[in-house]
C-alpha cells in the first residue's frame, strides 16, 4: 500500500495538512478546517483540523469531554458547526447533508439495534431506508447477517442478543448500503474480551473487503494500537497530536507505549482542569441546547 | 493502489449507483418502512390494545346511561347513547393517540431514533410512518366500541361505505393526534414532562369538542374552540357514518379536508422538529 501523504507524523496539530493532501495523490474521506462547536459558555470542538485518508482506520483518542463526540456528531450532520468546515466523502457536511447522509454508516455509543425486533427486521428496516432494491433487500440483509456471524440469530428478537451480537448487528445495520465512510462511537465499550476482538475482526474486513473508511472514536488504548493506522489524541476541543501510533510513540520516547503518549499530551492537563467536571458540564450543556 | 479501493468501493462519490434505483418513490417507501416495523412490534405485543376497552366501556355504561335517561343534551331526534358512540370513539383513538409521543423519548433514549436521522430518509417520512402506525393502532379502538355498541343493542350503520368511511376517518384522527404527540415530545424531550403534559393537553381537547354534546348546545365561547378543534371534525364525520340517519354539522367533505390539512401542517412542522429530539 503506497503511504499516503502522511498525515503529520510528527506530533503537532495537523493543521498543515489538509490541503496538501487534497491535491495530492491520496484522497481523504473526512477533513476539518477549524470546526469549532460552542454551547453556550464551553468550547465542546475548537478549531479541529482533521485529515482522514480514504480506506483508513481512524482512531479519536481523548479523555471524557475531549469533544470527540460532539466532533462526531457534527461529522455525521446532527450537529451544525458554529464555525468552520468539514467534508465527509468530498460533501459539505452543512451544505450538502443529505449527501452526506448517503454516504455515511453510524453506529452510536449506545446498544442501539431494536431490541422489539428480530436481527432480520433491523436490518429490513435499513435495507429499505437506504434505497436498496426489494428484490436484492433479502439476499443483502442474509449475506451481513451470515457476515456478521448471525444467522442463526437471525429471526431472534434482539433483546436476547449479547452485547456482542448487538454491536455486530449494528455494524451490519449500518453497512447494508456500503458506506465510504462509517462512524464509531466507542465501538467496544463494555464489551467482554472476546466480543471485543470479534468487532475488531469484523471491522478490519469490512475495510478490507469494501475499502471503508472507519472513524473510531475510543478512549482506550489497546484498540487504538490494535485497530487504527492513524490516531489524533484531542483535548479540549483540540487535536494536540495526530499520526500513526508508532510515529507519535516515537516522538515521545524510545520506549514509549501509546499510553504513555496520550499522558504525554492529555495527563499533565487533566490534573490542572479537573477534567471529569468539565466533561459533565459539557455534556449537560449540550443536552440542554441540543 | 489506494485511489483504486476507492473508486470501487461502493458509496464513494456517487453513493446512489444503479442498485439504487426505487421503485416507490423514497418518501413513500420510508413511510412504509416505518409504519411496517411499528406493525410487527403491535402483533408482537396485542395485549395493550385490549386493555385500552376500560375507559369507552365507562363512558358508555355510566356516563352514557345517566345522561340518556335526564335527556339533558338535545340531540336531535337520536337517542344520547346513539350520539354517544362516535364521540367515546373518537375520544378513546384521542388518548392513545396524545401519549404516543413517549415512544419516541424511549426509542431516543434507546438511541434508535438517532440511527434513522443519520439516514437518508426524509424526516417527514420517518414522522408519517410512526403517524400511519399510530392510525391503524386506532382501528383497534374502533371494533372495541363497535362491539360494546352491539353488546348494548345501540344500532349503528353497518352499510360498507359507511364503515370503510369510519376505518378512514380513525386513521386520519389518530394519525393527526399522534403527530401532535411526536410534536409536543420534540420540544419536552423527557418522559416526565412529557407525561404531564399529555395530562394536560387530553381533556381541554376532548371536552372542547362536539364529542359528548352537540356544537348547537355549547356557549358562544367553547363552541368557537370546538370550531378550530381538530377532534370536533372527527367526531362530526363519525356521526355521521356510524348512526344511523346521523347527520354532519360540518359535511363530510369539509371534516376531510380539515382534518387532511391539519395532519399536513403537523407532519411538516413535527419533521421540522425531529432532530430536536436527539440532541
Amino acid at each position: 500500500m503506497s503511504a499516503p501523504a502522511q498525515p503529520s507524523g510528527s506530533a503537532e496539530v495537523g493543521d498543515t495538512g489538509a490541503h496538501e493532501m487534497e491535491h495530492g495523490t491520496t484522497k481523504l474521506a473526512v477533513e476539518t478546517e477549524a470546526l469549532t462547536r460552542r454551547f453556550a459558555t464551553v468550547t465542546a470542538v475548537d478549531h479541529l483540523n482533521l485529515a482522514v485518508p480514504a480506506s483508513s482506520i481512524f482512531g479519536l483518542l481523548g479523555p471524557n469531554g475531549a469533544g470527540k463526540t460532539t466532533t462526531i456528531k457534527m461529522l455525521i450532520t446532527m450537529l451544525p458547526p458554529s464555525a468552520g468546515v468539514a467534508r465527509v466523502a468530498g460533501y459539505d457536511v452543512q451544505r450538502q447533508p443529505v449527501e452526506v447522509r448517503r454516504a455515511i454508516g453510524y453506529v452510536s455509543q449506545m446498544l442501539s439495534a431494536d431490541g422489539a425486533l428480530t436481527g432480520y427486521e433491523n436490518l429490513l428496516l435499513f435495507a429499505r431506508i437506504y434505497a436498496i432494491p426489494r428484490r436484492e433487500r433479502r439476499d443483502r440483509v442474509f449475506d451481513a447477517l451470515e457476515f456478521m456471524g448471525l444467522s442463526e440469530a437471525a429471526h431472534l428478537l434482539v433483546k436476547n442478543y449479547s452485547g456482542g451480537m448487538i454491536r455486530r448487528l449494528e455494524i451490519a445495520q449500518s453497512m447494508m448500503h456500503r458506506p465510504a465512510v462509517l462512524f464509531l462511537d466507542e465501538p467496544t465499550i463494555g464489551l467482554d474480551p472476546v466480543a471485543r476482538r470479534a468487532v475488531w475482526a469484523h471491522l478490519r474486513e469490512l475495510l478490507s473487503r469494501f475499502g471503508t473508511t472507519i472513524l473510531m472514536t475510543t478512549h482506550d488504548m489497546e484498540e487504538a494500537e490494535e485497530m487504527c493506522e492513524y490516531v489524533a489524541i484531542m483535548h479540549r476541543g483540540r487535536a494536540v497530536a495526530t499520526g500513526s501510533p508508532e510515529a507519535l510513540r516515537a516522538s515521545v520516547g524510545p520506549q514509549a507505549s501509546l499510553d504513555d503518549v496520550f499522558v504525554h499530551f492529555v495527563g499533565g492537563l487533566i490534573d490542572e482542569g479537573g477534567s471529569y467536571r468539565e466533561s459533565a458540564r459539557i455534556r449537560r450543556t449540550a443536552r440542554r441546547l441540543g | 493502489m489506494k485511489a483504486e479501493a476507492i473508486g470501487k468501493a461502493p458509496g464513494f462519490g456517487a453513493p446512489l449507483g444503479g442498485w439504487a434505483r426505487r421503485e416507490l418513490p423514497g418518501a413513500v417507501r420510508d413511510t412504509l418502512a416505518i409504519a411496517d416495523i411499528e406493525l410487527r412490534k403491535l402483533r408482537r405485543d396485542p395485549i395493550e390494545l385490549f386493555t385500552r376497552a376500560v375507559q369507552p366501556a365507562l363512558w358508555l355504561l355510566v356516563f352514557g346511561q345517566v345522561f340518556g335517561r335526564i335527556r339533558a343534551i338535545p340531540t336531535g331526534g337520536i337517542d344520547y347513547l346513539t350520539f354517544l358512540v362516535p364521540g367515546i370513539l373518537a375520544q378513546s383513538v384521542l388518548f392513545i393517540a396524545i401519549f404516543y409521543g413517549i415512544n419516541v423519548i424511549w426509542e431516543k433514549d434507546l438511541g434508535i431514533v438517532q440511527k434513522l436521522l443519520v439516514s437518508p430518509a426524509p424526516r417527514t417520512a420517518l414522522v408519517l410512518g410512526k403517524a400511519l402506525s399510530a392510525g391503524i393502532r386506532g382501528l383497534a379502538q374502533g371494533i372495541i366500541i363497535y362491539v360494546l355498541a352491539s353488546l348494548m343493542r345501540i344500532r349503528l350503520n353497518f352499510a360498507p361505505w359507511h364503515v370503510l368511511g369510519v376505518v378512514f376517518f380513525i386513521i386520519l384522527g389518530s394519525a393527526l393526534f399522534s403527530t401532535f404527540s411526536l410534536a409536543v415530545a420534540c420540544i419536552v424531550r423527557t418522559r416526565e414532562r412529557f407525561m404531564g403534559i399529555g395530562q394536560v393537553l387530553t381533556m381541554p381537547l376532548f371536552f372542547a369538542s362536539n364529542a359528548i354534546y352537540p356544537l348547537a348546545s355549547m356557549p358562544g365561547w367553547v363552541r368557537d374552540l370546538a370550531i378550530v378543534n381538530p377532534l370536533s371534525y372527527q367526531v362530526d364525520a363519525l356521526r355521521f357514518l356510524m348512526v344511523q340517519g346521523g347527520q354532519s354539522v360540518f359535511g363530510l367533505a369539509q371534516d376531510c379536508w380539515v382534518l387532511v390539512v391539519v395532519l399536513a401542517a403537523f407532519v411538516l412542522l413535527t419533521g421540522w422538529l425531529y432532530p430536536n429530539v436527539a440532541a
